[in-house]
């Protein structure tokens, strides 16, 4: 028993460009969160409330993707999911098509807590929502000024995408220069069709092992930027976004459709548990092996206080920390 | 990707059979009564041996396993027999919001499809999402929109909505309310005592003789589920999943199936524990709690099994050799079928 470990993420797939204030940003709200979390443990909350409350914290701030400064939808809304596991019991819960519910995750932690389902998505999920007195806001909180922005973008790249050949106009000139240099066979970073300056970052999450040694994950999304009305992705699709049970505990970033694919969090943990990987290697051999021609990231936890990530992606924001005083915070 | 796909599979599952075709289907796993009576019975084995000839023609006609298992689900869909398409289950408003999920084991292509109310066969929106949208998974009014989009066949409500329907939405808001009550005798047994289809799903997996396999699954989902309510079938890797080593389309409690990733699991103790399909398959039935799943699936190498630990499940299954089957409680009771061989 190595005692408790947190990991939380913030999105993978990274502009190699972003300013060094962004970065600087990014890093501060992980650390905040990361401490948050470790104060929680250290006091013994279990680990499917401490995933629940670290979530919380990265929906509320803005910088990442998720709650408020989520990705826009083709119309311009905000359509919000997430998804929690309780690793004890395997118990979990999900929510997708929200668009007035402050902290998803915590909408998806009454679904398991309080319902007799699972997953509950659009009108229902709000109407439970009501049901229920969660924190509601106007869908105008969760827009920001720059994502709306970046919608704009996006619809013109897609627009003429299917020409790789041609400048996008408005796209920051150093991915775009990176392209040229060869990054990509379709001449430029790309994330989910999108060049990767314009592509905001999907996803938060966070996982966690407790001082029992119960692991529970959980990871909230506004999905991809420009998306169809009621796309749903990998985030609230418990075995592809989000896994826990006995064994380890997992969240994951990246091309939604690509995870989907893959089963991607319910594969590290059943790689661990019937083909007898550490947690490292089944992180490993899931990103290289299982993900189909995709990109994307995870953090992952085990019930023996390990702590892992792996990423394809040109970055990742993430951190962990654990009982014996480590901790880091990373985007490359 | 796919290479060295069978040299994890143990000796037994391919000594069971040689390479071939093999088709599977459900029409639901769930408490089915054994004194379910004959006029309930017979159009519902009626149904299956129609939907397994169909799809058996299909495959001796070289169809590829991705087309087989729409056109059988899709049949599956329209009987009223079962809770999918027309004859879905109701909602607690008294509305229907039918799912589908499709997979093609050779590039984990997949496409899935919730909260449908007019589409009248939920499995072919699922497959053109797959095949026509940068996305898997759309759900309700962004569904909705991609299938007129589309031009698929869309019919009023009440196209889907069945007396029979109707009727078991009463008797289970009526159990509900009784159920709280403790002081009042609780009046027969309810859901199941008219129980045939109401926990019911469709699927259907196939594979080819090149081994190339596909899943398909659709629903109506839960009687008196919540508005918004999303279950096992839409959601690959719990009820409906497709790789190189086999085909599971699941069916039962779905909130079980979930977390039990039940689908993918079969697959994974192919994968990464080398177990063969029957064994891969009974060791996740055993481990999901009693009386809550069923799956049928087949392997790349055309074995087939079709296990549950509900009282009964829909099934029928046929391979190339010349076996097939038409069940709905387990083997020797109250007389399965033998389906004659052609």
């Amino acid at each position: 028993m190595r005692g408790w470990a947190i990991a939380v993420h913030g999105g993978a797939g990274v502009d190699p460009c972003l300013p060094a204030v962004r970065q600087e940003e990014a890093r501060r709200v992980l650390s905040r969160c990361l401490k948050k979390g470790a104060a929680a443990l250290q006091a013994g909350l279990t680990a499917v409330d401490v995933v629940e409350m670290v979530v919380r914290e990265l929906e509320t701030d803005p910088v990442f993707n998720s709650g408020r400064g989520s990705a826009l939808t083709r119309r311009g809304t905000v359509e919000m999911e997430a998804s929690i596991m309780d690793g004890r019991g395997r118990r979990c819960g999900a929510v997708s098509g929200l668009s007035t519910v402050k902290n998803p995750v915590s909408l998806a932690r009454l679904v398991m807590d309080r319902s007799p389902h699972s997953y509950l998505v659009f009108d229902g999920a709000e109407e439970f929502a009501r049901e229920q007195g969660v924190e509601m806001v106007d869908n105008s909180y969760f827009i920001t000024e720059e994502n709306v922005g970046m919608l704009k973008l996006a619809k013109e790249a897609n627009s003429i995408m299917f020409d790789y050949r041609v400048p996008i106009p408005g796209v920051d000139s150093c991915s775009a220069s990176a392209g040229l240099m060869g990054a990509t066979a379709e001449g430029g970073l790309q994330m989910n069709g999108l060049p990767i300056s314009m592509y905001a970052p999907e996803t938060v999450g966070c996982v966690v092992v407790d001082n029992n040694g119960w692991c529970a994950a959980a990871t909230s999304t506004g999905g991809l930027m420009n998306k169809m009305s009621g796309r749903i992705g990998d985030s609230p699709l418990i075995g592809s976004g989000t896994y826990a049970c006995d064994v380890c505990a997992v969240s994951c970033t990246g091309e939604g459709e690509a995870i989907i694919r893959s089963t991607l969090a319910r594969d590290v943990a059943a790689l661990m548990e019937y083909k007898g990987l550490s947690l490292q290697e089944a992180v490993d051999y899931a990103i290289k092996e299982r993900l189909d021609e995709g990109k994307a990231g995870l953090i992952a936890v085990s019930r023996n206080g390990e702590v892992a990530y792996g990423f394809n992606t040109v970055g990742m924001f993430r951190g962990s920390a654990t009982q014996d005083g480590f901790m880091e915070v990373g985007i490359w | 990707m796919t290479s060295g796909s069978y040299s994890h599979q143990s000796k037994s599952a391919v000594r069971d059979r040689r390479m071939g075709w093999a088709i599977a289907l459900h029409g639901g796993a769930g408490d089915i009564p054994l004194s379910l009576p004959a006029e309930r019975r017979a159009p519902r084995e009626a149904a299956l041996r129609h939907c397994l000839e169909l799809g058996v023609a299909a495959l001796k006609a070289n169809r590829p396993p991705l087309d087989v298992v729409e056109l059988v689900v899709r049949e599956l869909e329209n009987s009223p027999c079962f809770n999918a398409g027309k004859g879905s289950v109701l909602t607690t408003n008294g509305t229907v919001e039918m799912e589908a999920c499709i997979m093609d084991g050779n590039t984990k292509k997949c496409g899935a499809v919730s909260g449908l109310s007019t589409v009248v066969n939920a499995i072919s929106l699922a497959r053109l999402v797959m095949e026509r949208t940068p996305h898997i998974y759309l759900a309700f009014d962004g569904a909705e929109a991609f299938a007129r989009e589309q031009g698929v066949e869309t019919a009023h409500s009440s196209h889907f909505i069945t007396p029979e329907n109707v009727e078991r939405l009463k008797n289970a808001k009526e159990a509900k309310r009784v159920q709280i009550d403790y002081t009042q005798p609780i009046k027969g047994a309810i859901p199941s005592s008219i129980g045939d289809s109401q926990i019911g799903t469709v699927g259907c997996v196939a594979v080819d003789g090149h081994g190339i396999l596909a899943s398909a699954t659709s629903t109506g989902g839960l009687v008196n589920k919540m508005v918004g309510r999303i279950g096992d079938t839409p959601i690959i890797g719990a009820g409906t999943y497709a790789n190189s080593y086999c085909a599971v389309s699941a069916t039962g409690k779905g909130e079980s199936i979930i977390q039990a990733t039940v689908a993918r699991d079969v697959a994974a103790l192919m994968e990464y524990k080398g177990l063969s399909l029957k064994e891969a398959a009974a060791y996740v039935i055993e481990r999901t709690p009693k009386g809550n799943v069923g799956l049928v699936a087949v392997s790349a190498n055309g074995e087939v099994t079709m296990p549950f630990n509900t009282t009964g499940m829909f099934r029928a299954c046929a391979t190339e050799d010349g076996y097939s089957e038409i069940g709905i409680w387990p083997s020797g009771i109250n007389g399965d079928l033998e389906y004659p061989n052609k």
